[in-house]
């Protein structure tokens, strides 16, 4: 008994894993680019977040 | 602007470090006590809290939720204030959270040597501590984002991202897998059933992993390792890119906890793929770690805490790595339900969590007595015995598995099976042993850790407030002209914790509501009926003793299996199951198809004596389940309870559900009799063999009927 015999019984199911492959693509290239377009004077001002008011 | 002046309070990240030290000192040696036991079953002591069922449950909460929670807390309630330039927003919450979390602790070793379990693995808490879980961790959170609200520093550091998407996740994935539906005071049964809770059950083991083991020590690696080697991370850009990747990813790769059972294939097939994928993040996370160190690797031989870091984030790359190898199916088959899964946990937990918090306690407990550590030699002897102890714990594991995967997968020329399980078992024992002398070395060095801490701590004055001063945030903030649209989430923590919340809970939805959806669709087979209610006390029994600790009921369709414990189950078969009990290690054989396999009179002595039925068996002997009686006035509120979930006992059936209960079992004892077993049919044991007769059973009549036709 295969279980893909019951799941094609839900209308349109393999609109599931597309929508996650799609979310997951166009969130990475979204992180992406706002990691890239960054200027480097915020990313060393945060870097340093730990290391500042040491004792 | 005016500055303003301030104090960090040092008193709970101390009292939370004691915690961490203490409770994990506990669980592991109540590790090293299982461990043992495994090789010599003598150690059981005969008595129901310290048999192998019950305590393994304890060791895995204490390492998990006492060990490494309170390194969590430990960590937050120390870099957050420091981060944002700002004290925790409320003493009062911090100590609420504080003592309730040691509370949960205890309550929790208790209750599950005491037997009270909901059989879900590392979810075994019962529903009263469940509750109480869920408040403490909200005045976690309320402190937590008061205090970010509060702050002084506009930019969010990487690692109280990382902090947020622990604490947010976690709570989601706690109340989902918790929903049960409470029977009395401490007993419950889960909402899902069988396939379901099976999914549920592993989306959450999973995601445990990855919310409280991985991300909230991220947090740490991100915030201690430079401190400790005093220069930034290696790519701050890199680690954005960690963290929304990693979160993303970590929340579908559930699945891969259950390739080759009853789950669909899709399920299945989707849990792999994105296992693999996680190799990317991990491993960019690792680099990043490691790679801040370059040009200081001088350092890491002189500096002990660098040492510690280096092996964590080591221990972490590797696991990252093992976890996606044995996400594939073809490697799964060999390595589920083996020690290769005990080995790989192990590298995580004794390297990653285990080596990050003692670098972070070497660090952080001299600058909480403002003073040197009493013996660096001393935490370097720490690292070797430490390190040495991991690998005599990992590798007898590893040879182990592949040792009885051979043997248990071997069949003669004639098509026979080669070896009996307990052949398995017993050519595991010296591995046991090595196995449980690695982790007493690794205790060894633990203990080693608190004298060299005391010590330290002795030495010192106790820094109970440390004042700061900064700025004030300014109301209303100008983003400096060239500021690109993307600070303005690292400026907004509620837009940060929703956005964490939405990426998780898509992973998990998209998992789990097609299996859902197709509820009325799962492969209903007709003669799977509901459990009598001797069976339904019996499998209570089962639950209670922690059989699924070393037993699966889930048979993989396997020729090696099929040939072994019989016909591979089916989803339909579990339809009945609040919980399931698939399990996940094979200490023991497969019990998917042990009704009727042996007479009851068999099971009554292998449960008195287990080496009396089953020679070289390291099964513990259970003989309080003879003299305790089965809990009648119970099986009432069972059966409604069980309606409530949906298992189809007739209107009514309460009424005479325990008429029924006495009859099976006054069979069951009558039967025993005419084999000159005298015991009364109202005893535990009884309710135990119903229900071990029972289980896998439908389905062989379902075989008989249709043959017949």
């Amino acid at each position: 008994m295969k279980f893909t015999t019951y799941l094609e019984k839900i209308t349109d199911v393999s609109i599931y894993p597309v929508i996650s492959l799609l979310m997951f693509v166009s969130f990475f290239v979204i992180v992406t680019l706002w990691v890239v377009r960054t200027d480097k004077k915020t990313m060393e001002h945060m870097e340093n977040l730990p290391l500042e008011n040491e004792n | 602007m005016e500055v303003q002046k301030f104090y960090y309070d040092n008193r709970i990240p101390k009292q939370f470090a004691i915690a961490c030290v203490f409770w994990g000192a506990i669980g592991m040696l109540v590790g090293v006590l299982v461990a043992f036991q495994l090789a010599f079953p003598v150690l059981n002591f005969g008595i129901e809290y310290t048999s192998f069922g019950r305590l393994r449950p304890v060791h895995t909460n204490a390492v998990i939720f006492a060990f490494v929670g309170n390194g969590i807390f430990t960590a937050v309630y120390y870099s957050m204030p420091r981060l944002l330039r700002t004290p925790m927003w409320s003493n009062l919450l911090s100590k609420i959270h504080f003592w309730g979390w040691q509370l949960i602790i205890v309550a929790a070793a208790l209750s599950l040597a005491m037997g009270y379990t909901t059989g879900k693995e590392y979810a075994e808490l019962e529903w009263p501590i469940d509750i109480a879980i869920t408040l403490v961790w909200v005045i976690f959170g309320i402190n937590m984002f008061g205090t970010i609200i509060t702050r002084r520093e506009r930019h969010l550091y990487v690692a109280i991202w990382f902090f947020i998407a622990s604490w947010v996740t976690v709570a989601m994935l706690h109340i989902v897998n918790s929903f049960e539906i409470p029977v009395s005071f401490m007993k419950s049964y889960s909402w899902y059933a069988g396939v379901q809770d099976a999914l549920v059950q592993w989306w959450y083991g999973h995601n445990a992993v990855a919310f409280f083991l991985t991300t909230p020590y991220l947090g740490i690696m991100y915030y201690f390792l430079p401190k400790a080697a005093g220069r930034p991370v290696y790519s701050y850009k890199l680690s954005i890119v960690h963290f929304w990747s990693l979160i993303f990813l970590y929340i579908w790769a559930g699945p891969h906890h259950l390739l080759y059972t009853a789950l669909p294939d899709w399920a299945q097939s989707l849990g792999t793929a994105f296992s693999i994928m996680l190799l990317l993040p991990s491993w960019g996370g690792m680099l990043n770690g490691l790679f801040t160190l370059r040009g200081a690797w001088d350092k890491v031989r002189e500096d002990p805490v660098l040492k510690f870091f280096v092996v964590a984030v080591t221990a972490y790359g590797m696991s990252t790595f093992e976890g996606p190898l044995l996400s594939l199916k073809n490697v799964n088959a060999i390595s589920h339900y083996s020690d290769w899964t005990v080995a790989h946990v192990h590298i995580g937990a004794l390297g990653w969590n285990g080596f990050l918090t003692f670098g972070m306690m070497y660090w952080l407990i001299p600058k909480l007595f403002d003073t040197k550590l009493y013996s660096k030699k001393l935490a370097g002897t720490h690292f070797w015995i430490g390190t040495l102890g991991i690998i005599l714990y990992a590798i007898p594991m590893y040879w182990a598995a592949f040792r009885t995967y051979f043997m248990l997968s071997s069949f003669t020329p004639e098509g026979q099976l080669e070896y009996q399980f307990i052949d398995a078992v017993q050519t595991s024992i010296p591995f046991y042993v090595l196995r449980a002398i690695g982790g007493t070395i690794y205790l060894a060095g633990v203990l080693v850790m608190v004298y060299n801490l005391m010590k330290t701590a002795k030495q010192g004055t106790f820094l109970a407030k440390e004042a700061a001063e900064a700025p004030a945030l300014e109301k209303v903030y100008v983003a400096p002209a060239k500021a690109h649209w993307h600070s303005y989430f690292e400026r907004k923590p509620m837009i940060l914790l929703v956005l964490s919340l939405v990426v998780v809970a898509i992973g998990g939805l998209v998992e789990m509501v097609p299996t859902f959806l197709i509820k009325s669709n799962v492969p209903t087979i007709t003669n799977v009926k509901p459990y009598t209610p001797l069976e339904l006390q019996g499998r209570d029994v089962y639950l209670a003793e922690g059989c699924y600790n070393c037993h699966s009921q889930m048979i993989r369709p396997f020729r090696y299996e099929v040939a072994r414990y019989g016909e591979y189950s089916k989803a339909g078969e579990f339809v009945y199951d609040h919980p399931f009990q698939w399990g996940s290690k094979r200490t023991g054989p497969d019990l998917a198809r042990i009704g009727g396999k042996y007479p009851d009179s068999w099971h009554f002595n292998h449960m008195l004596e287990p080496v009396s039925m089953a020679p070289g068996s390291i099964m513990p002997s259970y003989p309080w389940l003879f003299e305790k009686s089965i809990d009648l006035g119970s099986t009432k509120s069972k059966i409604h309870a069980m309606r409530n979930l949906g298992v189809p006992y007739p209107e009514n059936y309460e009424a005479i559900a325990d008429e029924d209960l006495m009859k099976q079992a006054n069979a069951i004892a009558d039967g025993l009799k005419k084999e000159k077993i005298e015991i009364k049919s109202d005893k535990q044991i009884i309710a135990l063999i119903a229900y071990l007769q029972r289980v896998g059973k439908d389905i062989k009549a379902d075989k008989a009927s249709t043959s017949q036709n």
